[in-house]
């Protein structure tokens, strides 16, 4: 086979990503071009110091070094949303896993951006399957419902240990981009997680009704806190059941100004969180909402947006008994504005997204809805709207040439920016892989091989 | 393929006579007048159930095949699951059986319905030869996870098909998703896990309706991490590795021993027959090949180790299974003749599925003589094992390698049937096989490929724009959402 000159392709390729060139004057021509919100054939995208500075059908300007994407699809770099990128590295290595914290004393005010890894090996390997941002969530010590884990391994229970008495709080997510660097870290706590159904029944002790009592109370407890700081510190204040640093980091959530990312499944459950939002003045981001399809039309009217598997089409448990592949398209075709998640997490299988998008289309989402659901879309209901995840005059310049449509298995991501910057297409996976390429029964063994 | 070594009055030999795995093994050897001497034999009958010959196959199938009719899918673009592509086909289907399949040229003959699949693509059914349906079915709540007998390292003597819940709402998914055979396997908690069941995915009320007849049995045997984590738990062996090795081991002789008790038993008739004992009669089942080893083992030194322990006690492994570094070994594997079966896009999750590549399956199926395969090992990845084999294709030709997609869907297909010892049954659409077919809406290594026909044994099993053809189990009657179609959303199934 033709590795020497793989091998030498990809080091040319990390040559060409020192910082310089962000500066440079790049044209990205004759594409098919999707911008996040719409499509231009034989489009143009001008990029300068991590910048998109134009889009459209226009000549490259002058000046600019010119990148024929003739026959390529270009497309923004693609959003993982509820991931884990970052902040996880070997999912059974609970030394590994920063996403979940077990201390009842830091639920609420748990912050996942401290624990984040640039040279994490899952990082380049989500990048070549064209993700260039992740909102990475924090996991709730208690577990989420649902779901079937992979390899028949959940027999032995799902590790809680070192689980004190939850709060129901998981903690603060974070944006971060792929860009290859020592500081990945876009935005911290840009969203408050909180399970709600059975996940959040069972914190609260064991029945739905328990967490949202305990929920309002909290949020009860986090505004008196907030209207007697000063009495508070004089110890003058009654005994309150969070930590004085969880209590902290509610405060914008019982304002309403961060996003609480509310895990739920059930329909009915789906009513009860929209209700309590309404009641308690909680800007609220839906997760998972399987059964949402049955409600979509209040889901829409409450403005709430959604994070959804289109491809979770089971009923794992209980509450997902009316999970259809039909869920995304019937939610959107609602007015619900959604963002498509990857698989398992988002980690190792976040560049998957894309294949879920793809097969949300195959079950009645509008193509370009799906694009929408996995750029634009997570921007926005992040609060970074036009900032990336799409195409357009200052965004970051977040771009993928890919060899055909995205959403397609078949199609390969072929150059990658990420803040204008021009990222290896390589990965310690593809290491293993050109190192047997050959078979690895040479007379030398295979690791005298680079 | 599988290998008989042994012959004469052996287990083997016997269970030839009942089941006719032996005749799908194309061994000469399975000889009924061997058996007919025995049974000639002046010695009584052992009690009811206590000599496995005398009954080796106490849990029949059942299964009819769903009403049929002969048909003709032309116009449509066929992968034959042999290795040919053929624009503008013919799949002739008669009395439930491929009869022929060929260019636009093949012959109609009368009686047969015309199934037009002009814009279409024609493949074998999908054969997924690791699941978990039935046994951890959905909803995957307790009361219903019956995968794992995780109460010893060996168990061996226990059986997929006893804990199958048929009513499991994902045969339905996978039949949507062109699935038309699957092995329900046991869990991996245990070095032995017991014996898998390969069923037709027919709706069928009962565990027997859907089991494959003249499928062999398999047994599900676990390498590394997961035996020796729940066991090692709770301070008992296996805890390493090395107990690892051991256990099979221990396991190996003791049912090498009892096989050569039954065996004396059966040639001399001298003294007491033996104790029959479950647990070894299923590895006296792999000793004599008709029960066939699939084998979960993720790293390729692990695998190397359980190829050496095969020769050391006389057995063959058919398959690894999450075969996660099998293309470390591909050359030796090819040679071995055994089956990697594999996801593409896994990995991470724990230490021995670290080394995980895409490429994993181009890089097995490039060896001469290999047996690359996709499977799932889940309910969600069953129903798009398509788009599996499309990622692992792509992962190939990004490093330069030639594979027509008429290879690739051998990954799913025709080896996936070598993988279960069915090949002479399904997985191509050859002269003489079950005419196990899907009629996909595109190219099925498209993600917005849709199955839109699938048939099994020649009977329509599922269609996309058909409700009459959508199952539901007994399960998804008047659940939440039963009966109600999403707003504004096209039509198609699930």
């Amino acid at each position: 086979m033709r590795l020497n000159s793989l091998v030498l392709g990809a080091a040319c390729a990390l040559a060409l990503s020192a910082p310089a060139m962000a500066q440079q004057l790049t044209a990205i021509t004759g594409g098919r071009v999707l911008t996040g919100t719409s499509v231009i054939e034989n489009g143009t995208v001008v990029i300068r110091d991590g910048r998109v500075v134009s889009v459209g059908t226009g000549a490259a300007p002058s000046g600019a070094t010119v990148i024929d994407a003739r026959g390529k699809v270009v497309a923004p770099g693609f959003v993982a949303v509820d991931s884990g990128l970052g902040g996880s590295e070997i999912s059974s290595v609970g030394g590994s896993d920063d996403l979940r914290n077990g201390a009842n004393s830091i639920s609420a005010s748990f912050d996942v951006s401290y624990g984040l890894d640039p040279w994490s090996i899952t990082l380049p390997v989500a990048r070549l399957g064209g993700i260039t941002r992740a909102v990475v969530v924090p996991n709730h010590p208690g577990g989420g419902g649902g779901g079937h884990a992979h390899d028949d391994s959940d027999f032995a229970g799902v590790g809680h240990a070192g689980l004190q008495s939850p709060s129901l709080f998981a903690g603060q997510a974070a944006i971060i981009h792929l860009a290859a660097g020592t500081d990945i870290l876009v935005k911290p706590r840009v969203a408050m997680v909180a399970p709600f159904g059975e996940a959040g029944a069972g914190v609260a002790g064991g029945a739905r009704g328990a967490e949202f009592v305990q929920f309002k109370e909290t949020l009860a407890e986090v505004r008196l806190y907030a209207r007697n700081r000063a009495a508070y510190d004089r110890a003058a204040l009654r005994d309150l059941s969070l930590s004085r640093a969880d209590l902290e980091a509610l405060i914008p959530v019982a304002n309403g100004d961060m996003p609480l990312i509310v895990t739920v499944r059930r329909a009915a459950d789906i009513l009860q969180v929209l209700r309590l939002a309404e009641e308690e003045g909680v800007k609220i981001i839906l997760d998972g909402a399987e059964e949402g399809w049955l409600v979509a039309p209040q889901i829409a009217a409450a403005n709430v947006p959604v994070l959804l598997n289109p491809i979770s089409n089971l009923p794992g448990n209980l509450e997902t008994r009316a999970a259809r592949m039909e869920n995304a398209a019937a939610l959107d075709a609602a007015g619900v504005t959604i963002a498509i998640k990857g698989n398992e997490g988002s980690v190792h299988r976040a560049r998957e997204t894309r294949y879920n998008a793809g097969n949300a289309v195959s079950h009645g989402l509008p193509y370009e809805a799906a694009i929408e659901a996995i750029t634009v879309a997570p921007a926005r209901i992040f609060g970074m709207a036009g900032q990336f995840g799409e195409l357009r005059p200052g965004a970051a310049a977040d771009v993928v040439i890919w060899s055909g449509d995205p959403l397609e298995p078949l199609s390969i991501a072929e150059r990658i920016w990420v803040n204008g910057e021009e990222q290896a297409p390589t990965s310690r996976q593809f290491l293993l892989r050109d190192r047997y390429a050959q078979g690895g029964e040479g007379a030398m063994p295979p690791a005298y091989g680079r | 393929m599988r290998l008989h070594r042994l012959r004469g009055a052996s287990l083997a030999a016997l269970a030839c006579v009942a089941l006719t795995a032996c005749a799908t093994t194309g061994s000469s050897g399975s000889n009924g007048d061997d058996a007919a001497s025995n049974e000639g034999d002046d010695r009584e009958a052992l009690a009811t159930g206590l000599d496995y010959a005398a009954n080796p196959d106490p849990f029949p199938s059942t299964y009819r095949g769903l009403p049929r009719q002969n048909m003709a899918i032309v116009g449509g673009t066929v992968f034959d699951g042999a290795g040919r592509r053929i624009d503008n086909g013919v799949v002739i289907v008669t009395d439930g059986r491929v009869a022929a399949v060929g260019d636009a040229s093949t012959p109609v003959p009368g009686g047969h319905q015309v199934v037009d699949a002009r814009g279409r693509f024609v493949t074998p059914g999908i054969i997924d030869v690791h699941s978990h349906l039935g046994v951890y079915p959905s909803p995957g709540v307790q009361g219903m996870s019956d995968g794992n007998e995780a109460t010893s390292p060996n168990t061996a003597q226990v059986w997929a098909e006893h804990s199958l819940w048929p009513q499991d709402p994902g045969f339905n998914a996978a039949r949507a998703g062109g699935v038309t055979t699957l092995q329900i396997l046991p869990g991996s908690a245990n070095l032995f896990g017991g014996r898998g069941v390969t069923v037709r995915n027919v709706p069928s009320v009962t565990m027997q309706g859907m089991k494959m007849p003249d499928a062999p049995y398999g047994l599900k045997m676990a390498c590394g991490e997961n035996p020796s984590r729940v066991y090692g738990g709770r301070n008992q062996s296996p805890a390493t590795g090395m107990g690892n090795m051991a256990g099979y081991r221990a396991a190996f002789i003791a049912a090498r021993d009892y096989k050569a008790k039954w065996d004396k038993w059966r040639e001399d008739g001298e003294g007491s027959p033996p104790t029959r004992n479950l647990q070894h009669e299923t590895l006296a089942g792999v000793l004599d090949g008709s029960i066939l080893v699939q084998n979960h083992c993720y790293r390729a030194d692990e695998m190397a180790q359980m190829i050496d322990l095969s020769k050391e006690f006389g057995f063959r492994i058919t398959a690894f299974h999450h075969a996660i570094e099998a293309y470390k070994l591909a050359p030796a594997l090819a040679r071995e003749g055994i089956c990697a079966d594999m996801w593409t896009g896994w990995w991470g999750f724990k230490m021995e599925a670290l080394d995980a590549i895409e490429a994993n399956a181009a890089l097995v199926d490039a060896q001469p003589n290999s047996c690359a395969v996709i499977h799932s090992d889940d309910a969600e990845l069953t129903q798009r094992l398509n788009q599996e084999a499309a990622a692992a294709l792509a992962a190939g030709r990004r490093m330069g390698m030639t594979i027509p997609e008429e290879r690739a869907i051998r990954w799913i297909t025709l080896n996936a049937a070598r993988s279960l010892g069915i090949a002479d049954q399904t997985g191509s659409l050859e002269a003489g096989k079950r005419a196990d077919v899907v009629i996909w809406s595109a190219n099925p290594f498209s993600v917005y490929a849709r199955a839109d026909q699938v048939f099994i044994d020649g009977g329509l099993a599922f269609d996309r724009m058909n409700p009459a053809y959508q199952p539901l189990s007994d399960y998804e009657l008047g659940q939440p959402g039963y009966g109600l179609a999403a707003a504004n959303v096209p039509q198609g199934a699930r």
